[in-house]
């Protein structure tokens, strides 16, 4: 009886149940503390701390509309944006040159300038962070979101160079030539011609670059106060105290996580190729 | 001649692309970490030094005491310092393996032919983990492990009748720091195996089919080759990850129970920014960036032999 069964599930043909299960006990797993957060947010505190859980449950608002005016989650999502998007776009327009400088050109050193920028994704954050924090004090930088800017391009260039240089190092050398004989400069060649065909990845750089500087607490939580704060450090603001306000907690953790999360899945394919493509090459 | 001269060219016009950015990380990255090593050898307690301008108009003077070594010799006197490291190892050695194991047998699960639909849905739902802001799984982490209203907390009650106070017990709360990182980057490590499995030639696998029904068998002698790179970069970038790793533990435990979830980055980051000893932080966080230099070094010598 499960002889035929399994032979027909291992060539593909027919409905296999373990297969099936399995596979949706991952997805189970994977959504089921976010569909937790999301549900807890909508729930009075009392359904909350009963001590079984309440699946069903009369929804509220309350905890959002408390978690916006007490804990201004509004103005340190603007933060978060406003911090995210510059960063990303310096990261862009300085990453996306010196990638293509690493994949077209032969120079001294260049193997020592790869390994220094790829090096760069093994530096601990609190290593930058305390210097950072004295220096930042020093030109009156601390709680502004420039120093935000500044200190991301430290994880955000590198991640620019490395995707970049993947995909650049893809684009056939010959119209590079065909261009140099058309009497196009190295600029104009990277310009007009390499840029538009490197594009894809370098939407998946900057889809990486954005992400990352959106999760970003350490530095967030070291270099701001009250006026650059970003969403996530919003977070760490429930640290303490007995009985804690679970609903609006995991409001404001919806609000801070689901844009990011719905961006996510609305771009699930190049993040995976992303992901995927510095590993298996 | 000519040959020189071609290489040249190539130089100056690599030198204007690449300049930008170098000059950048220059000053965001390097410049800060030569401050650093600079604070390191000083006696910098922050609320005990005052301010003295700036030296060439960047680098700022504190009237901190030199004290030369004695920040790196009091952190190997200092079994705290040790024991955040071999902590944080210990957590690496934990997790790792268990990421690996599940993150290949999820790769296994979505190579299998059949149930398509599905097999979409979880690989968009393996995205979601990876995604979540790292601060915000800290937070579910607290939530679901809670000692009175948890639900995982919950579920444990219905099977063991007990309801242990998971954040509060040291071995407990370092268990339960460890779901939430193998929660989080299991499906990183899914995603990029499951990658690699899709590079086997078709034809090789329907051979190899032909002569074993064994999956194992598959696996070992056909599917590893090319499992292999994605493996070793796994390796490469969960390791740096966990070195780094901070805001989930920051948030779901702070360190504690006492310092049974405290990790490097952690302890670093407690000794400068609340505990104010700047010249002690700074020298632990020069040696946290020379075992990280050293390991990555030792790392891309390792990926670069395989190529």
């Amino acid at each position: 009886m499960t002889s035929p069964k399994s032979k027909a599930g291992s060539t593909g043909q027919g409905f296999n149940v373990g297969h099936f299960i399995l596979l949706l006990v991952i997805v189970v797993v994977c959504v089921f503390p976010f569909y937790w957060m999301v549900t807890t947010s909508f729930k009075e505190q009392g359904a909350i701390l009963s001590s079984t859980p309440q699946i069903i449950f009369r929804p509220t608002l309350g905890n959002y509309t408390t978690a916006f005016q007490k804990f201004d989650i509004g103005a340190s999502l603007i933060n978060s944006l406003i911090v995210a998007l510059s960063t990303t776009a310096i990261s862009l327009i300085l990453g996306a040159p010196a990638a293509y400088a690493i994949a077209r050109f032969e120079f001294k050193g260049k193997r020592d300038l790869w390994f220094w920028f790829i090096s760069n994704r093994m530096i601990s954050p609190i290593v930058v962070a305390l210097p950072f924090f004295l220096i930042a004090r020093q030109f009156h930088l601390l709680d502004t979101q420039l120093v935000l800017i500044l200190i991301y391009l430290t994880f955000n260039v590198p991640i620019v160079v490395w995707i970049c240089a993947d995909q650049f190092r893809n684009i056939p050398k010959e119209l590079d030539e065909a261009a140099t004989l058309e009497g196009y400069n190295s600029f104009a060649i990277f310009w007009r011609i390499a840029l538009p065909l490197a594009a894809p990845g370098i939407a998946v750089s900057a889809i990486f670059s954005f992400i990352f500087s959106w999760n970003e607490l350490l530095y967030a939580l070291v270099l701001t106060r009250t006026n650059a704060k970003t969403a996530p450090v919003v977070a760490t603001s429930f640290l303490s105290g007995y009985e804690l306000p679970w609903g609006q907690i995991m409001a404001t953790g919806t609000l801070v996580a689901l844009p990011v999360i719905i961006f996510s899945i609305i771009v699930s394919r190049q993040l995976v190729r992303g992901l995927t493509m510095g590993a298996i090459k | 001649m000519s040959v020189d001269k071609s290489k040249r060219t190539y130089s100056t016009g690599a030198f204007f692309f690449l300049a930008p950015a170098v000059a950048v990380l220059l000053a965001v990255g390097i410049f800060p970490l030569i401050f650093a090593v600079g604070v390191s050898f000083h006696q910098f307690l922050l609320p005990k030094v005052h301010w003295h301008g700036n030296f060439l108009g960047v680098w700022p003077i504190y009237d901190a005491p030199l004290s030369w070594f004695q920040n790196y010799i009091s952190i190997f006197q200092d079994d705290s310092f040790r024991d955040a490291l071999s902590r944080t190892f210990l957590f690496l050695i934990i997790v790792l393996p268990c990421e690996l194991v599940l993150g290949l047998a999820i790769a296994l699960l979505l190579h299998k032919p059949g149930n398509e639909l599905l097999k979409k849905i979880c690989r968009v739902a393996l995205v979601i983990p990876m995604a979540t802001t790292f601060a915000v799984v800290g937070l579910m982490g607290r939530l679901m492990f809670d000692a009175n209203y948890g639900i995982l907390n919950y579920l444990w009650s219905l099977i063991f009748r007990s309801r242990p106070n998971w954040l509060a017990d040291p071995n407990l709360a370092f268990f339960s720091i460890s779901i939430m990182e193998v929660w989080q980057w299991t499906p990183f490590c899914a995603l990029v195996l499951f990658s690699s499995l899709t590079m086997v030639p078709l034809e090789i696998e329907e051979a190899a089919k032909l002569e074993t029904a064994k999956w194992w068998q598959i696996l070992w002698r056909v599917q590893l080759p090319f499992l292999l790179p994605g493996i070793t970069a796994i390796l490469i970038l969960r390791t740096a990850d966990i070195l780094k790793l901070f805001d989930v533990v920051y948030i779901m435990t702070k360190g504690g129970p006492g310092s049974a979830t405290e990790l490097i980055s952690l302890f670093v980051q407690r000794i400068g920014f609340r505990a104010f000893d700047q010249g002690i932080a700074s020298a632990q966080a020069i040696v946290l960036l020379i075992i990280a230099t050293l390991l990555s070094r030792f790392y891309i010598k390792f990926v670069y032999k395989e190529i």
